[in-house]
This record gives C-alpha cells, sequence and structure tokens, in this order.
C-alpha cells in the first residue's frame, strides 16, 4: 500500500455485523460486504486493536476466527457485559449494541476501492408495502453485488 | 427416509414473547409443501426458564409459556389437518401442563385429540446431589464467585434424541423444556431421515440449520435492517424461516410465503455466526458442529443454500444452567432539555450519589450522550465532558439485597422532582427481581432424559 493513495472508511461502510451473548461474554460478527475489502479487515481489525477499543468494558481475553470462505470475522470478548445479561445494570445488559461500536472503527484501504464502499444512500429505506415489493425485487436480490451511487 | 420426501422445518417464535401473528403464515407455507412438515417454538431465553420456575412456584398449574394460547390456538387446526407436527420448548418448568392446555383447546375447538409427548429429565432440582453445593461447581465463567441467593431453578440441555424418539412414536405435539435449540430442528431430522445419534457429519449440518431457525425473524430480515446500508423489505411483515433440510443435513433456508422480510447471504451470514465463539466447535448436546468450511450461496429470491459444515463427536458432558434469588434491581429515570440540560443531567446524578451514599454501586447513563456502550463502573461516561446536550434523560440503576434500599433509590429518584436540578421532568421508576446465573457441566450419564405420551 505504499505507493499507493489510500483512504480512511469507517468498518461499517465495507463491513456488516451483529452481536451476540451467552453469559458474561459477547460475540461480534464483522463481515465483509465484498471479498476485496476481507484482507484489509483481517490486516486492521486485530485483537489489540478491539482490545483496546473495549477497554473501558475490562475484557479478560479478547479472541478472533477467521472464516475466509464467508469473508468474515468472528470476535469473542470475555468477561466485558459487566456479568451479562443477569447481572449488569447496563439498559442493553445482551450488549445488542455493541456491534456498533466496533463497526463504527477506521480503517485504511486502497483509494481503487473508493466506488465499491457502502455510502448510506441505498434505496427504499423505510418500511415498503408487501404488495409493492416486486419494483423493489432487483435491490434485494442483488444486494450483496450492486453499489448504487 | 419415507419414499424420499424432503424434510421442512418452520420456526414460529424465536423467543418467549415473539410476534404470535408471525405463526400463521409460517403455518400455511408448510401446509403447501411436500413431505414431512414441522413447526418449532422457540420460547425458552436462558433467564426465561428461571421466571417460569417462579411461576410454578406461585401456581401449580402454571410455569409454561404463558403465550401458548395466543401462539397455537390460531394454528393447531389447521397443523393437525395437514400432519404438521410441532415441536417446542414451551413446557420452561411445567411441560406437563403445557400438554394439558393444549389438550383442553384441541377439546374446546372440536379438534381430534392430539397425540402429545412430553419431555422430561432436564430438571435438575431433583437431583441435588448431582448438581453439588453451588461452590464446589466447575463455574463456567472463570472468577465467578458463588451465589449468595437460594437456587431457583437448574436445567441441564438435553438433546435431540427423546425428540426424535417421540416424532417416530407418532407424536403431534412435542412439548419440552430444557432443550438446546437447534435440537428442536435436529430431532425431527433424526426421525423423519432415520439418522443414528452418532452420525457426527448429518447432526452436524442439521445443527447449524437449527440454529440458523431458533431465533426466528434473526435471519429473515429482523435484527439486520439499517436504513441506507441493509434494507429490509416490509420489516413490519418480517416472515419468519422455513428451511429444507435433505437427507445429508444440508439446508436451503427460506421464510414463510407472502411476508415482508429478506433472507439474503447477509442476513444468513450473521445469524450463522451469532452467539457462536468457536466456529470449529460449537458444542451441543448432539453433536460437536463446525462451520470452518461452510459457504452460503443464493440459490432463489429469499432462498440461501449453506453447505460444507461438518460434524465431530458430541461432548461427554451436558451443560446446566442454575438461577439463584438474586435480590432487587431498582431503576428510574428522569429529563432534562434545552439549555445546560447535560449539566442539569449530571448535577441531578451527583444528587443522587450523595443522597445514596458512595456505599452502593450505581450505574449512571446519561441518555442522549453516553449509555449502552458503556461500562457499569462508569469509566466511559466518567472520560466525556459536558458536550452541551440539550435533550438528555438520566437513568440510575443499582442492585440490592433487599427490597428496602431498592425503593429508596426508587424513591430518591422520585425526589428530584421538587428537589433536584431545575426542569426535571417525567420520572419513571421500576423495580425487578434480579437472578443470578452460574453454568457448569453435568456428565450426561447423569442426566435421565426420557419422553411419555400425555394421557
Amino acid at each position: 500500500m505504499t505507493e499507493q493513495s489510500t483512504m480512511r472508511v469507517h468498518l461499517y461502510q465495507v463491513a456488516h455485523g451483529r452481536t451476540g451473548d451467552k453469559g458474561n461474554r459477547s460475540n461480534i460478527s464483522v463481515i465483509a460486504y465484498r471479498p476485496e475489502f476481507y484482507q484489509a479487515i483481517v490486516d486492521q481489525v486485530t485483537v489489540e486493536r478491539v482490545g483496546d477499543l473495549f477497554r473501558h468494558r475490562g475484557p479478560r481475553q479478547v479472541s478472533r476466527y477467521l472464516l475466509p470462505r464467508l469473508h468474515a470475522i468472528n470476535y469473542v470478548l470475555d468477561e466485558v457485559l459487566d456479568g451479562g445479561v443477569n447481572d449488569a445494570l447496563n439498559l442493553d445488559s445482551h450488549g445488542k449494541s455493541l456491534s456498533g461500536f466496533l463497526l463504527d472503527m477506521e480503517i485504511i484501504l486502497p483509494a481503487s476501492l473508493a466506488a465499491d464502499i457502502e455510502t448510506g444512500r441505498r434505496p427504499d429505506v423505510g418500511v415498503t408495502p408487501v404488495a409493492a415489493r416486486a419494483t423493489a425485487a432487483g435491490a434485494q436480490a442483488g444486494a450483496s453485488i450492486e453499489v448504487d451511487r | 427416509m419415507r419414499g424420499g420426501e424432503l424434510l421442512w422445518v418452520g420456526c414460529g417464535a424465536g423467543f418467549s414473547g415473539d410476534r404470535v401473528d408471525a405463526i400463521a403464515p409460517v403455518v400455511d407455507t408448510l401446509a403447501k409443501r411436500p413431505g414431512r412438515r414441522v413447526l418449532i417454538l422457540e420460547t425458552l431465553a436462558e433467564r426465561t426458564l428461571a421466571l417460569a420456575q417462579l411461576a410454578r412456584r406461585e401456581d401449580p398449574a402454571k410455569g409454561y409459556e404463558p403465550l401458548l394460547p395466543s401462539m397455537l390456538r390460531p394454528v393447531l387446526g389447521r397443523c393437525l389437518h395437514h400432519g404438521i407436527r410441532i415441536v417446542g420448548n414451551f413446557g420452561a418448568a411445567n411441560p406437563l401442563a403445557a400438554a394439558r392446555e393444549i389438550d383442553r383447546m384441541a377439546r374446546e375447538l372440536g379438534l381430534r385429540a392430539p397425540r402429545i409427548a412430553v419431555l422430561r429429565g432436564d430438571d435438575m432440582m431433583a437431583h441435588p446431589d448431582v448438581m453439588g453445593p453451588p461452590d464446589e461447581c466447575a463455574w463456567q465463567s472463570a472468577g465467578a464467585s458463588a451465589p449468595s441467593g437460594a437456587l431457583v431453578s437448574a436445567n441441564a440441555y438435553l438433546g435431540a434424541e427423546q425428540i426424535a424418539h417421540a416424532l417416530a412414536d407418532g407424536a403431534d405435539i412435542v412439548v419440552t423444556g430444557r432443550v438446546a435449540d437447534p435440537s428442536l430442528t435436529v430431532g425431527p431430522a433424526m426421525a423423519h431421515y432415520g439418522w443414528s445419534p452418532d452420525d457426527w457429519p448429518r447432526l452436524g449440518a442439521a445443527t447449524m440449520a437449527g440454529h440458523l431457525l431458533e431465533c426466528g425473524a434473526q435471519v429473515t430480515g429482523g435484527y439486520f435492517a439499517d436504513p441506507g446500508f441493509k434494507h429490509v423489505p416490509a420489516l413490519h411483515d418480517v416472515g419468519f424461516p422455513i428451511a429444507c433440510i435433505d437427507a445429508g443435513g444440508h439446508c436451503v433456508i427460506g421464510k414463510a410465503d407472502g411476508t415482508g422480510g429478506i433472507v439474503d447471504t447477509r442476513t444468513v451470514k450473521e445469524q450463522l455466526l451469532y452467539e457462536l465463539h468457536d466456529p470449529g466447535a460449537y458444542l451441543t448436546p448432539d453433536v460437536t458442529a463446525d462451520i470452518t468450511q461452510a459457504g452460503v450461496a443464493q440459490v432463489g429470491e429469499n432462498q440461501v443454500a449453506l453447505s460444507g459444515v461438518q460434524g465431530h463427536p458430541r461432548p461427554d458432558t451436558l451443560k446446566v444452567s442454575a438461577f439463584y434469588e438474586g435480590g432487587w434491581l431498582a431503576e428510574g429515570g428522569i429529563s432534562y432539555a434545552g439549555p445546560r440540560a447535560e449539566a442539569r443531567a449530571r448535577l441531578a446524578a451527583d444528587v443522587l450519589r450523595a443522597r445514596i451514599g458512595e456505599g452502593e454501586p450505581l450505574r449512571f447513563d446519561l441518555i442522549g450522550v453516553c449509555s449502552v456502550f458503556a461500562d457499569d463502573g462508569g469509566k466511559m461516561l466518567g472520560s466525556i465532558p459536558d458536550g452541551g446536550a440539550r435533550d438528555v434523560r438520566l437513568r440510575v440503576a443499582g442492585k440490592f439485597r433487599e427490597l428496602e434500599s431498592a425503593e429508596r433509590l426508587a424513591r430518591e429518584v422520585n425526589a428530584l422532582y421538587t428537589c433536584g436540578p431545575a426542569g426535571g421532568g417525567g420520572v419513571r421508576t421500576a423495580i425487578r427481581r434480579r437472578l443470578e446465573t452460574r453454568s457448569f457441566y453435568v456428565d450426561r450419564a447423569r442426566v435421565d432424559a426420557s419422553y411419555f405420551i400425555f394421557q
């Protein structure tokens, strides 16, 4: 990446994910929207960085598992939920919101991928009536392929 | 396997309190599919069973899913008419009472008497010798202290075998207490295809099909929509999932016809990894499932195939979740808006802290500034200076051994109306019973799972 021009993007522009919990352990998946984003995420969203991000929650351990066939990474954060759903005083005692915290992290990508990142300007925002879905069928079927801009 | 017929498993509920009107479209869609059809209802989060046990203590006829009548009454006739089997953990702490309720429901509706199987063996309260005293249990979470309150419930996670036996025995409905969520799907697959309980590859594949189904709408667009990034059509009418499972355990996941929502590779990947830790070792009572080589492919509109799941031998132990009385949780909130709202909310927090004293650990949130991302210890909130937010709600929460202390916090929040900073409004307080949980493992030979047919 030395000679190439680069750009700084939020993880949520190149990946999606969700949080799950078991007891006092949280897992957060990070799934690249496109295969070409995957390696940069693997290289930059390290367990060290994730551990730093969640330092205020005092994780005992942060680990991650790579799933290259799914272009996904599973981050597992031990003892990060203040006791978990039955013990924590947090409104969100499951930690459901934590994927949003992780996906707000910034990474650096080659500028050549600029046309492929998600901009948050996809159509059909809101509740589309079922009867009107035929017109939106293209958008939903090809959601992981097409880029609307 | 009966004449090469496929197995269709639809999920009508993903937790206690799920939308009851989501079930009918699943049943109507299953009714149109050829082959063996099964409706599963997953209504038992970790904590739900302890609450059910408390309900049963108050009334021995209760302790099963309170929404069971609302869930089943509209679809029971259709399921029996079309031969759609029903498997659910809605028995919670009292599966026999749930069976009685369904039997009564069928009679009231003028239906034939369903053959109802009731699973038993998960309740470990009857086997205190197996559990041992709490402080000798091997806590799953390192460093967890022994609970101080009385034991409320202890249930082992049972697997698919007894569900399969009950279905092979002709059960129309299988009522369970605690079983592993994917086992609700694996049981029907074992029964339909005649798999042996050590057929690890097939059990592994079917387990991940069950994993995709078990949270209902979470694989069809629920817990997914993100405007501008991840669009979900007609989220208000999100359809619940239906999987077609073949003789190898491979599945294609879809959803109820004529509903909103979306099934695509993104929704399936997110749910595949949901509540998963090591993707090479997803432990259930039935198998150690392995998705390290798994792949997903869009094979039609709202149709995604899952392939490449592997299976390894099941663990020798079963997980037991135990719940203990944990005193009381008190919460309160008050809103401030306009100029210096954040400063007034912060002052209100200081007032509460001074009134309650430093001895009681309280959590403060400034909703609109910093709340759910923060920690109970207040490190994150403490690191954020007053940013001048103009619409802020102060929330305080604390856990207390004694009810009187919980009530004291609620009263102090209420008193902020007249004794607190300027312009505070909208006080709401709540006090709830707390439960503490611990997990441990028991040798599976010491758990005696079986079923009986309700008469």
